[in-house]
């Protein structure tokens, strides 16, 4: 039964969007009929109004007021952009009632097949679709994207791989380009082709647009693979950091296809154009970034408003980069790089949470927008099919594409420490996907003649890269075997060990006497903490160690997700909240062996922890638009960490509970210890609340439980009593570090904390 | 005799000094008989640490700026290094070069003073992997980088990291900004109960974690492909080191 409900259902959603489809087409492709509809609506309605004031003029006959009537022109722009939308997106719902189908196909390709579909039915009805126009394209639906792939970028890989990643970009892209561009001018020749009339400057514009790795088409795919860092960040950077090469080539070459000849002088300046492409846009991005930093430091009183701050400056930053023909992606790209430490240190919980969905969000729909669009403008036409053109181009992208990625890691290698394998390169070379820039820098040309052929070729090989290239890369992954992307768990060892690793090597490298690479993150960093940060994180957050601060929001996550999960007594198999793409996956939490406990054990905790929650709720302050929570972030982070704490402290208190030994007192002790706990809620968070409060009140609590399992949280607490006790009592010393490093696991036996509690 | 500065050539910045091939002949020149002895112990040097007899011939370089042209290096000699002052593990780092553990024997305990040869022994340890190298290789690898660093922080040298060693590390990380102590203890909690609870997930109520045995640690840092990671690059040519340390 319920099978056949969900089939119904699913049916149901397939012909519920199937009709919107067909709605969309027809409103969107019909604004003639539309307008012309309401034109002779208006104008009784505006006739009726005049005759209610003038009855002078009523010559003509007085209709009634409409109660009802149909203006569709007022509203056109604004509802065919929100029904485009809420279409793309319950397609990428759609592919996901449809689980094999997702499987196999990547999500761009689908969207492809929609727009086609979309494009298909318009033309069918013999009206034009809407096209991807360029403006949109460049200044509405790409920043979104690339803002999301700069704020989240692994900054570590990124960094380490730098060189690498420029090479690729910068030289690969180069040769893609003259190399296509040179080829296809001597295919061009073959009398068969017939498309003599491309002279060379056409030819490597042509070559400049299709060279381009496009950042969208990476992202899609492979966000869907999972393959490791190394590769994906390869890739990946290489396709946002050539952005810089593809404008100055494209303008380049465009200029001089109109006056037909190259000089050497423009040549050069060819060259320095490209610094000042890619160096302006970096530095404009910097200081973008560096205002947004600032900006954020003084947030403090307006908590709703932080998260605007990102992206306004991150979208000015492109903006004004476009303005002077520089990089913008590179511009978009620096700032969030820039931005991100500063502001994250500043903003408070619920802004990130805000700042990290709005991007994906934002991020998600233009991606989906893009495809569809690349669908439809291809049915759209105008087409002008050359088989040899279009064939040579594509072996030709294929071809240039291996021996680039070949070539130039044959030189890499002699500068790499680790070295890119065979594998690797085969990766990084089938990765590079063509994808919506090009077909819109396609669009922007201006001769008509060879623009047509130009468009054909691309969106062909657009779509092979897509369709083929996109769809076979999970098998072939699968079956080369390549090292896909550890699930990295927030590891407190791991931070702490990539921290000592850094000072480690530094340490060796000075001790060996030579500056490398390690020297100058050192020193940078260095320079960071004493300088950079005084003036770009408010207050004392700014003299925070890094190892801190993970830890913090280490917790924070912790917290946040014992909350999140409400029962308190499961065991910790949590389902995980939505995880979109780079939010940072927690994987299923360590496994701690909790045994058992009796039903009416059970109960009875849960019900006096309901009862302590419900009180704590009545404390929430109230809603205010102005501001989330009267208190800062800081209240209802310790707030969080007392009922995570009350939580553990359930949880060891059931496991305690079945190893045998005279439990009458416990729920004396468990009213002793809830009691004093409301009394931190009380307490005034006039200084630092965040382990300053917590930790002062909670050793009072501590002594008055007869018995308390001690989980290694509040070991420390523990300690401090404990170390307090060590003073009074000098012969105990050799015991206590004993005691102390029992305290580890589990409860020792009831002496012990007879003991302690007597301190 | 201190050590001869033949430094007309350029700060030496960069990975590759320019200058580097008239100079160093300069300096053999001046060492002389030094490298002479290097250039017959290399075979048995080279099989023993892996390195390549320029990486030995440079390292041996550096060994004798750092010594005053001595045979031997002590303590004072690291401390000296200006580099290092702002390294919050200096004394760990120097240390670990004195520790007969990372010299591949089975004592314990530490040295005085080191030879070239246990110099060289110690930054054996931070080799990069060769794409010829093997899985097994590569896991040999790992286990010694790994074994170095668990060296590193067990000072006691009973084969397990307890709590109070491993909040010494915490302590010295977190001391490059303010003495956060709370903060310390708080971590270095956390940090023990995720290898606890790794390790051990079904502890009984009577057991308690006696510390971080080896076996722990390589599975905690499992994540970290150390043998990736944790490597610097050794100079090939021949280079000149200007000035003092």
């Amino acid at each position: 039964m319920a099978g056949l409900g969900s089939v119904c259902s699913r049916r149901l959603a397939g012909f519920v969007s199937l009709l919107l489809l067909v709605f969309v087409a027809v409103i969107s492709a019909s604004p003639d009929a539309a307008t012309g509809a309401n034109e002779t609506l208006r104008r009784p309605s505006g006739h009726s109004l005049d005759d209610s004031h003038h009855p002078r003029n009523s010559s003509e006959h007085r209709k009634a007021f409409p109660v009802l009537a149909f203006n569709y022109e007022h509203v056109s722009k604004p509802f065919v952009i929100s029904l485009w939308i809420l279409l793309a997106l319950l397609m990428k719902l759609g592919f996901h009632i449809i689980p094999r189908v997702s499987h196999i196909v990547p999500e761009s390709c689908l969207l492809i097949f929609v727009g086609l579909l979309v494009g298909g039915v318009i033309k069918a009805m013999d009206q034009t679709p809407p096209v991807l126009d360029t403006k949109l394209f460049f200044l509405y639906l790409l920043p979104p994207i690339i803002l999301d792939a700069g704020y989240f970028l692994p900054i570590r890989p990124f960094t380490e791989n730098m060189g690498t990643i420029l090479v690729f970009a910068v030289v690969g892209t180069l040769w893609n380009a003259f190399f296509i561009g040179g080829m296809m001018f001597a295919v061009c020749q073959i009398e068969a082709a017939q498309v003599g009339h491309v002279d060379l400057l056409s030819c490597l514009l042509f070559g400049s647009i299709i060279s381009a790795v496009d950042p969208v088409a990476v992202l899609a795919v492979f966000e869907e693979i999972h393959i490791n860092e190394l590769l994906h960040i390869l890739v990946f950077g290489e396709s946002l950091l050539n952005d810089a090469v593809t404008v100055v080539l494209y303008h380049l070459f465009e200029e001089f296809a109109h006056e037909g000849t190259v000089t050497v002088g423009d040549a050069l300046l060819g060259v320095v154009s490209f610094f000042v492409v890619s160096v302006g846009g970096v530095m404009v991005g910097v200081i973008y970034g560096v205002l947004g930093a600032f900006t954020s430091r003084f947030t403090s009183h307006s908590r709703v408003i932080e998260p605007l701050f990102v992206f306004l400056y991150s979208y000015m930053a492109y903006l004004s980069a476009e303005v002077f023909h520089l990089s913008g992606i590179m511009s978009l790209i620096a700032c969030g790089v820039i931005m991100r430490p500063y502001v994250e240190a500043n903003i408070s919980h619920k802004s990130y949470t805000t700042i990290k969905y709005f991007l994906k969000m934002w991020s998600s729909v233009s991606e989906t927008l893009i495809f569809i669009f690349l669908g439809v403008s291809t049915v759209e036409g105008p087409h002008n099919w050359n088989w040899i053109f279009v064939i040579f181009t594509l072996i030709l992208c294929l071809l240039s594409r291996v021996l680039g990625v070949v070539g130039l890691t044959f030189i890499i290698n002699k500068f790499r420490i680790i070295k890119l394998t065979k594998k690797d390169q085969f990766i990084v070379a089938y990765g590079g996907l063509r994808g919506a820039i090009a077909f819109s820098l396609g669009f922007l040309l201006t001769d008509t003649e060879k623009k047509d052929m130009f468009l054909t070729a691309i969106i062909t090989v657009i779509f092979f890269t897509v369709f083929v290239q996109g769809m076979t890369i999970r098998p072939l992954v699968e079956l080369l075997a390549v090292k896909k992307k550890k699930e990295s768990k927030a590891s407190i060892n791991e931070e702490i060990h990539t921290q000592f690793l850094d000072h480690l090597l530094t340490g060796i490298e000075d001790i060996c006497g030579h500056y490398g690479h390690h020297h100058w993150k050192d020193k940078l960093n260095r320079f960071n903490r004493t300088y950079v940060k005084k003036w770009l994180i408010a207050g004392d957050r700014s003299s925070e160690p890094q190892l801190i601060s993970f830890y913090n929001k280490m917790e924070m996550k912790e917290a946040m997700m014992l909350v999140e999960s409400g029962s308190a007594a499961k065991l910790p198999s949590l389902a995980s909240a939505a995880s979109l793409q780079n939010a940072q996956q927690r994987a299923p939490p360590k496994q701690r062996a909790i045994p058992s406990i009796s039903k009416t054990r059970e109960q009875e905790i849960r019900k006096i922890l309901r009862a302590n929650l419900q009180k704590t709720r009545q404390r929430l302050r109230s809603y205010s638009r102005h501001d989330l929570f009267s208190d800062p972030f800081e209240d209802s982070m310790s707030e969080i960490r007392f009922r995570k704490q009350r939580v553990q402290m359930e949880r060891r208190m059931s496991h305690y509970l079945t190893v045998p030994a005279n439990r009458q007192e416990t729920p004396s002790a468990r009213k002793v210890w809830f009691e004093p706990e409301h009394k931190v809620y009380t307490y005034d968070e006039s200084e630092s609340p965040r382990d300053g409060a917590a930790l002062e009140t909670l050793p009072d609590t501590v002594s008055l439980l007869s018995e308390s399992p001690q989980r290694p949280d509040q070991s420390s607490r523990l300690r401090k009593r404990g170390d307090a006790e060590q003073s009074a009592n000098a012969p105990d010393s050799q015991e206590e570090p004993q005691k102390l490093s029992r305290c580890f696991s589990d409860p020792g036996p009831k002496e012990e904390e007879e003991e302690e509690g007597e301190g | 005799m201190p050590l001869p500065q033949p430094c007309p050539a350029p700060p030496c910045c960069s990975r590759r000094c320019g200058a580097g091939g008239a100079n160093s002949r300069q300096v053999r020149r001046m060492m002389g008989a030094a490298t002479t002895r290097i250039g017959q112990q290399d075979p048995e040097l080279v099989d023993r640490t892996g390195f390549s007899p320029e990486q030995i011939n440079n390292l041996h370089k550096r060994f004798l700026q750092l010594s005053g042209n001595k045979d031997t290096i002590s303590r004072e000699n690291l401390n000296d290094i200006p580099a290092l002052t702002y390294n919050p593990i200096k004394s760990q780092i120097i240390e670990a070069f004195f520790d007969k553990r990372n010299q591949h024997d089975s004592e314990v305990g530490s040295l005085e003073e080191i030879t070239f040869e246990q110099f060289l022994m110690v930054m054996s340890h931070f080799r990069p992997p060769t794409l010829e190298m093997t899985a097994e290789e590569k896991q040999a690898m790992r286990k010694e980088k790994l074994r170095f660093l668990f060296n590193m922080h067990d000072t006691d040298g009973d084969g397990k990291i307890t709590l109070e060693e491993y909040r010494k590390v915490v302590e010295e990380l977190l001391s490059s900004g303010s003495i956060e102590q709370e903060s310390a203890k708080e971590i270095t909690d956390a940090a023990m109960l995720e290898v606890a609870s790794t390790n051990v997930p079904h502890m009984g109520p009577e057991d308690f974690y006696e510390g971080i045995t080896f076996e722990h640690f390589e599975q905690i840092l499992k994540g970290l492909e150390m043998e990736s990671r944790m490597h610097i690059r050794f100079l090939d040519t021949a280079t000149v080191h200007c000035g003092k340390s």
